[in-house]
C-alpha cells in the first residue's frame, strides 16, 4: 500500500463484504496536536470478540474463506510505525469501527494520498450504499453525505463518469481548502 | 469550468451533467450496459486496482462507452492482480488478469467495443471462491 487512502479503500471493502448499507469515513488531521486519525465505521454484520482478536494474526485465516487477511495487519503496521495504533471495535449484528491513529509529523507516516478519489470511487462503485464522509483539519470540517448528494442529483446515476469527475473535484476542492492548499 | 464546491454548485451543474450523460438513457435498463468489476481486495489495491479504475472511468467518459465500473472483492486470483471481470450483456463473464493501464484500455477498445478476445484471460469458465463447493 503506497498511501493511506488505499488502506481506506481496503477497509471499506471489508465493510461492503460485511453487508453494510451505511459507511462512515472520518479523517481528522491536526497540525496543532500533531495527530492524524482515520476512522471507518459501518453497520455491517459485525464480529464477535473472538473474531476481532484473530485480526491480529494476518495468517490465521485459511485462504479459502478469505474472511480476513492482510488488510487490517497492514493498516495497523502503517499506524504503529507512525507512533500510533489501530483499534477495531465490533459487535455482532451492529457493525464495526476501525480507528487508526498516527503521529502526523512522524517520518514513517505514509502520505494520506488522494482521499477524494478513494471515496468517490467507492461511492460510484456502490451506488446503493450510503456513505458519510467527514474531513477535519485543525478543527475546521467538511462533510459529504451521499443522501444529500443523491437528493441534489435527483436520479442522475452516481456511477456516470461525469458525475464521478465532478464529485471528486468537489470533495478534493474542499479538502484542499481546509488544508490551506492553493 | 467553475469549481464546484457546494451542493448548490452541484445543483447548478446538473443540467450540463444531464446533457453530457451517456448512461442515463440506459440506466432504466442496466442489463444493457457492460459491467466491469474491478477486484478491490487488499491484493488488488496493492497491485494498482485504483489506477485501473480511474483509467477505465476516464476513458468511458471520454468515449461515451456504454459501461459501468463496479467493485468486487478478492476472487482468489491474487497472483494475477489487478483483475477485471467484464460482463458484456448476453455473454458469459470474462476475467482478465495482470491488467495494467494499457491492458485496461485494450480491454475497452478491443473486447468491450469490438468483441475481440485478448491475452490474459484467466479461466474461461470459472467459479469465484464463494461460488465453489
Amino acid at each position: 500500500m503506497n498511501d493511506l487512502s488505499l488502506h481506506i479503500i481496503d477497509i471499506i471493502q471489508n465493510s461492503l463484504s460485511a453487508g453494510a448499507s451505511l459507511i462512515k469515513l472520518t479523517v481528522e488531521e491536526s497540525t496543532v496536536e500533531d495527530s492524524l486519525v482515520i476512522e471507518i465505521e459501518d453497520n455491517g454484520k459485525g464480529m464477535t470478540q473472538e473474531q476481532v482478536s484473530r485480526l491480529d494474526d494476518p495468517f490465521f485465516t485459511s485462504r479459502t474463506t478469505r474472511r480476513v487477511g492482510m488488510g487490517i495487519p497492514l493498516f495497523r503496521q502503517s499506524a504503529q510505525q507512525s507512533g500510533g495504533d489501530l483499534i477495531v471495535s465490533s459487535s455482532p449484528g451492529l457493525g464495526t469501527k476501525v480507528r487508526a491513529t498516527f503521529i502526523n509529523s512522524h517520518l514513517d507516516r505514509p502520505p494520506l494520498g488522494d482521499v477524494a478519489n478513494s471515496l468517490i470511487l467507492m461511492v460510484s462503485a456502490n451506488p446503493d450504499i450510503d456513505f458519510f464522509f467527514r474531513y477535519s483539519f485543525n478543527g475546521n470540517e467538511y462533510t459529504f453525505d451521499t443522501v444529500e448528494v443523491k437528493d441534489v442529483l435527483e436520479g442522475l446515476p452516481l456511477n456516470d463518469p461525469s458525475v464521478i469527475r465532478m464529485l471528486t473535484g468537489m470533495v478534493d476542492a474542499n479538502i484542499s481548502d481546509l488544508r490551506g492548499e492553493l | 469550468m467553475n469549481k464546484i464546491k457546494s451542493l448548490d454548485d452541484l445543483r447548478k451543474m446538473k443540467q450540463s451533467l444531464e446533457h453530457g450523460m451517456n448512461i442515463r438513457e440506459k440506466s432504466n435498463s442496466p442489463e444493457s450496459l457492460v459491467q466491469i468489476r474491478v477486484a478491490m481486495a487488499t491484493c488488488g489495491i496493492a497491485a494498482g486496482a485504483r489506477t485501473i479504475m480511474n483509467t477505465l472511468i476516464e476513458k468511458i467518459e471520454k468515449e461515451k462507452i456504454p459501461a459501468v465500473v463496479t467493485q468486487g472483492g478478492c476472487m482468489g486470483y491474487c497472483y494475477a492482480e489487478p483483475t477485471l471481470e467484464v460482463r458484456v450483456p448476453g455473454k458469459d463473464p470474462v476475467v482478465f488478469g495482470n491488467v495494467d493501464t494499457q491492458v485496461a484500455i485494450d480491454i475497452l477498445d478491443k473486447y468491450v467495443l469490438n468483441g475481440e478476445l485478448l491475452d490474459g484471460i484467466i479461466p474461461t469458465n470459472y467459479l469465484t471462491i464463494n461460488e465453489q463447493k
